[in-house]
């Protein structure tokens, strides 16, 4: 399962890393990895981006990005 | 023995208090420039410590230290070539684990680092405590608990630097890399002994940043070397070996583990409150960002936004004019004197210069609302919540969330600039839609375009005004946003283009000191760069419209017609009982004095001093002053001769002044481009009127007024009218859209060459926008006047072929469906 397929309120583990580049390596800095939690806080009025908790800490990306996160 | 000068550099990820520590230590002794050769700040401050004096460099904030970002290959090349003999590497303690993340990357690079751990109050609050000694021995550096925002703290930190420049940092903290640490020192032993390495590069983190796929860590050490292919393939088999067995690309491999060290720091040294519960902040974003709220709110702050700085600027910049009115008086005071007919030329030039810097710093008032109200966002954190709500309607134009700014600066309604709008674009961290969106800011309606709207609309719509007016304050903006879709699917298509990867940090309350600070920083990164080039162009632009100037004939004839005026004139003093005490060389003198008689009352209300005034002024010279002001029978008499010389002498400088513009370089330019701008509409005169434009859209009204000859009397657009009898509404209409898409002026095209960093994209801007305006401008004219329609109905006709344009741009998709991956992001021509 990934990222973008889930709904506001909703919580996670992240399990994997599809994106390679600039993208995978944004994500990681940010703390992305195996193991971290994750909640999706809430869409953008607009439905996308989508805003996410990770480690007490909100952090907002597109749902294009989102899915290269996958999850538990 | 303690060095006299150290340098310190500031390191931090973004939002950790950066730049309040950075006040906190240097107080106003600051300075801020860009690093050589790329557009990214470079801010310096100076302090002092009991030892010596500290130079202090903000690096820009960065999550890490690879290379996929300007910004950070800015903070790393600082890091390995200017060798900072401290760096104070910020941490915000409420976010502890993330930040850590770069710590460590300093650490690997073997930088003598000091630890601050910044918004100890934040993390407090939220029930985090930090056993900070613990973490310093574990780490094996000093570690510094500071508040930034209320100055607690920075007393130690300038402590510890004096101690930590006085001895050699000792071990540094390793990160352990598991499976992979066989590669690393395999990578360190084989690559990394076979290369000329500049000692400041350590050989482990050398082996790292090899594995991780580096691409500048790989260009430095295949250059310069003979074999250099044999060792890419040599770094490249090392990386597939790890991959292999470990089954994950090496350069996540090491971003876990990092990530997996910060955990295991944190869970050592850092308690965490029971129990979670929600922050201020997460509670006001329930409305913030929320789906109805959230547009609201945005709506709410953009119009204060605009009212405070554009129509509160513009009543405070009406305060100030009398400043920059004086400096004009005191400068035409210390250059030669004018002349009857013509000036010497260093007046000419001098006043000329004045003026045209004055024009830019009247909008100094409203800039600094600007950049304080700017500020005020950017502190509080509510930047990008503006991108999170609009990034999905900008991303359909290629542009980003963080467009709106720079276009609500540029004038999305009417009244704005396009200076600051330009300047705000450095935020956006997408360099596709960064382009794309300095490329249209010129194109929303600045303030300098409305006068010619008004006289167009008030010569030629005057029944529909109302309706006239939102149809171009709102046009601009569906014929912004295709060009911005059609720019970025054909010239910007290979510019990279950045994942929308945002921190929403929490809010902050901006302090007082911060907002003025960076305020007064950007304004006065503005004049030296603006100014300078303004005054260099005001020369260039008086060259173009004042030679090769009158012909020596017509030269002769005005004189003639001066001579006559002077005879007259003396014939009426030798009428009076002044014969023989004036003469015909005191014309010009008169006239002059009573110009400085003029200027000395100006703005005086109070009668007492204007008596005192005219009182010193008659001192001065009696018989002068008798004329001037029709003081006794003798003057009352002799006024009237000197009212026709004065009045005929404006009348013969108009004249000349009109004649020497249309032979002017500038206006045989203007005959010349005729040939094309007859499609549009444009004539040779309106075709003056739009090249001197160029260097502040102002001058297009002035200019206007300078060649239907109307000196104070009558309005421009009853001159107009009657100048032009072959005017059409159609022809107004035509004008006002190549007006709305004027290439930027002057000093705008400086602003997009300082932020794009190439001459190529200031090039590209004022090429495509003359071009798009005149074939715009084209369109309307003959295609309205071949399909016989009037001026407002070729208006409605082409808003509405924008409003379809910009809804079928919407739905076209993007060239590369795919992200495209950026391996480099660089601002310069490379």
């Amino acid at each position: 399962m990934t990222l973008d397929e889930l709904k506001p309120g909703t919580a996670t583990v992240m399990k994997d890393l599809t994106a390679s580049g600039a993208l995978g390596q944004r994500l990681l800095d940010l703390g992305f990895y195996p193991g971290a939690e994750i909640s999706v806080v809430r869409n953008a009025p607009l439905v996308d981006p989508v805003e996410l908790e990770l480690d007490g800490y909100h952090v907002s990306i597109r749902h294009d990005e989102a899915r290269h996160v996958e999850v538990e | 023995m303690s060095r006299k000068n150290l340098l310190v550099a500031l390191a931090g990820q973004p939002n950790c208090g950066k730049s309040t520590v950075f006040n906190m230590l240097t107080g106003a002794r600051q300075h801020v420039a860009n690093y050589p050769g790329v557009t990214v700040e470079k801010k310096t401050g100076f302090f002092r410590t009991d030892s010596g004096r500290v130079e202090l460099v903000d690096l820009p904030g960065t999550y890490s230290l690879s290379s996929y970002s300007l910004e950070e290959r800015v903070a790393r090349d600082f890091i390995l070539q200017d060798r900072p003999d401290v760096i104070v590497d910020v941490v915000d303690a409420s976010n502890l684990k993330r930040n850590l993340y770069l710590t460590l990357q300093l650490l690997e690079m073997e930088a003598p680092v000091v630890l601050d751990l910044n918004m100890m109050d934040v993390a407090e609050r939220r029930g985090i405590s930090v056993d900070h000694e613990g973490l310093s021995r574990h780490l094996g550096i000093p570690v510094v608990p500071t508040v930034g925002k209320a100055g607690v703290g920075g007393k130690d930190i300038k402590r510890v630097l004096d101690e930590q420049a006085q001895k050699e940092p000792e071990k540094f903290f390793v990160v352990d890399y598991g499976v992979m640490e066989p590669h690393v020192q395999k990578m360190q032993s084989r690559v990394v002994a076979r290369m000329q390495l500049p000692e400041s590069y350590p050989s482990r983190w050398v082996a790292l940043k090899l594995l991780e796929n580096d691409a500048e860590v790989t260009k430095l050490v295949t250059a310069d070397n003979a074999d250099a292919d044999e060792l890419v393939r040599e770094i490249e088999r090392l990386r597939s070996e790890f991959e292999q067995e470990a089954g994950i690309p090496a350069e996540r491999h090491i971003a876990f583990a990092r990530h997996k060290a910060c955990a295991g720091i944190c869970r050592e040294f850092m308690t965490l409150p029971a129990e979670k519960k929600a922050s201020l902040s997460d509670r006001a974003d329930r409305y913030v960002c929320s789906r109805f709220f959230g547009p609201l709110v945005l709506l709410a702050i953009l119009f204060i936004l605009y009212e405070v700085s554009i129509v509160f600027g513009y009543w405070v910049a009406g305060e100030v004019w009398p400043v920059w009115g004086a400096l004009e008086t005191f400068t035409a005071s210390i250059l030669p004197q004018p002349g009857f007919l013509s000036d010497p030329l260093l007046f000419g030039l001098g006043t000329w210069v004045v003026k045209s810097t004055t024009a830019i710093l009247n909008y100094l008032p409203i800039f600094f609302l600007l950049f304080a109200l700017i500020a005020i966002l950017e502190d509080s954190g509510y930047m990008p919540r503006m991108a999170f709500i609009l990034d999905r309607l900008f991303r359909r134009f290629g542009l980003h969330g963080q467009s709106t700014l720079p276009l609500i600066l540029g004038g999305v309604y009417v009244g704005g600039c396009a200076i600051p709008g330009v300047m705000a674009t450095k935020a956006i961290p997408d360099e596709r839609a960064r382009l794309a969106t300095i490329l249209i800011v010129p194109m929303m309606n600045c303030l300098a375009k409305v006068p010619l709207y008004l006289i167009l609309i008030g010569a030629y719509f005057q029944d529909q005004g109302g309706l006239t007016m939102f149809f171009i304050a709102t046009v601009t903006l569906f014929m912004a946003l295709p060009v911005a879709k059609v720019l970025s699917l054909t010239v910007l298509g290979k510019q990279p283009s950045a994942p929308f990867i945002m921190e929403m940090p929490p809010y902050h309350l901006p302090t007082v000191s911060g907002v003025l600070r960076r305020a007064f920083e950007r304004i006065w990164l503005f004049l030296k760069k603006i100014v300078t080039v303004v005054i260099a162009v005001a020369v260039v632009v008086f060259v173009l419209i004042n030679f090769p100037g009158l012909s020596r004939e017509r030269m002769a004839e005005y004189r003639a017609k001066q001579e006559a005026a002077t005879a007259t004139f003396m014939k009426a003093v030798d009428k009076t009982g002044y014969k023989g005490e004036i003469s015909a060389d005191d014309v010009l003198p008169m006239i002059l004095f009573a110009d400085s008689l003029k200027d000395a009352k100006r703005g005086i209300t109070d009668r007492e001093k204007a008596a005192a005034v005219n009182t010193s002024f008659q001192q001065a010279n009696p018989v002068y002053y008798a004329v001037v002001k029709r003081k006794g029978a003798d003057g009352k008499k002799l006024n009237k001769a000197y009212k026709k010389v004065v009045k005929l002498r404006k009348k013969l400088r108009r004249e000349m002044r009109t004649e020497r513009f249309e032979s002017s370089f500038l206006g045989v330019m203007g005959r010349a481009l005729e040939p094309v701008t007859r499609y549009a509409g444009f004539n040779w005169r309106i075709n003056i009127a739009l090249l001197s434009a160029f260097a502040a859209k102002e001058n297009s009204a002035a200019t206007l007024g300078a060649i239907y000859g109307i000196d104070g009397s009558g309005s421009v657009q009853e001159s107009m009218k009657a100048g032009e009898a072959g005017f059409t509404p159609l022809h107004a209409l035509a004008l006002m859209l190549f007006m709305a898409l004027y290439p930027p002026c002057v000093p705008t095209s400086i602003m997009v060459r300082m932020q794009s960093g190439s001459t190529k994209w200031m090039v590209f801007s004022i090429a495509y926008q003359t071009l798009l305006g005149l074939a715009v401008a084209t369109l309307v004219f003959t295609g309205g006047t071949l399909l016989g329609l009037t001026g407002f109905q070729a208006m409605w006709a082409f808003y509405a072929l924008c409003v379809g344009a910009t809804v079928v741009m919407a739905f076209v998709p993007d060239r590369q469906p795919e992200k495209v991956e950026i391996r480099e992001t660089c601002k310069q021509d490379c």
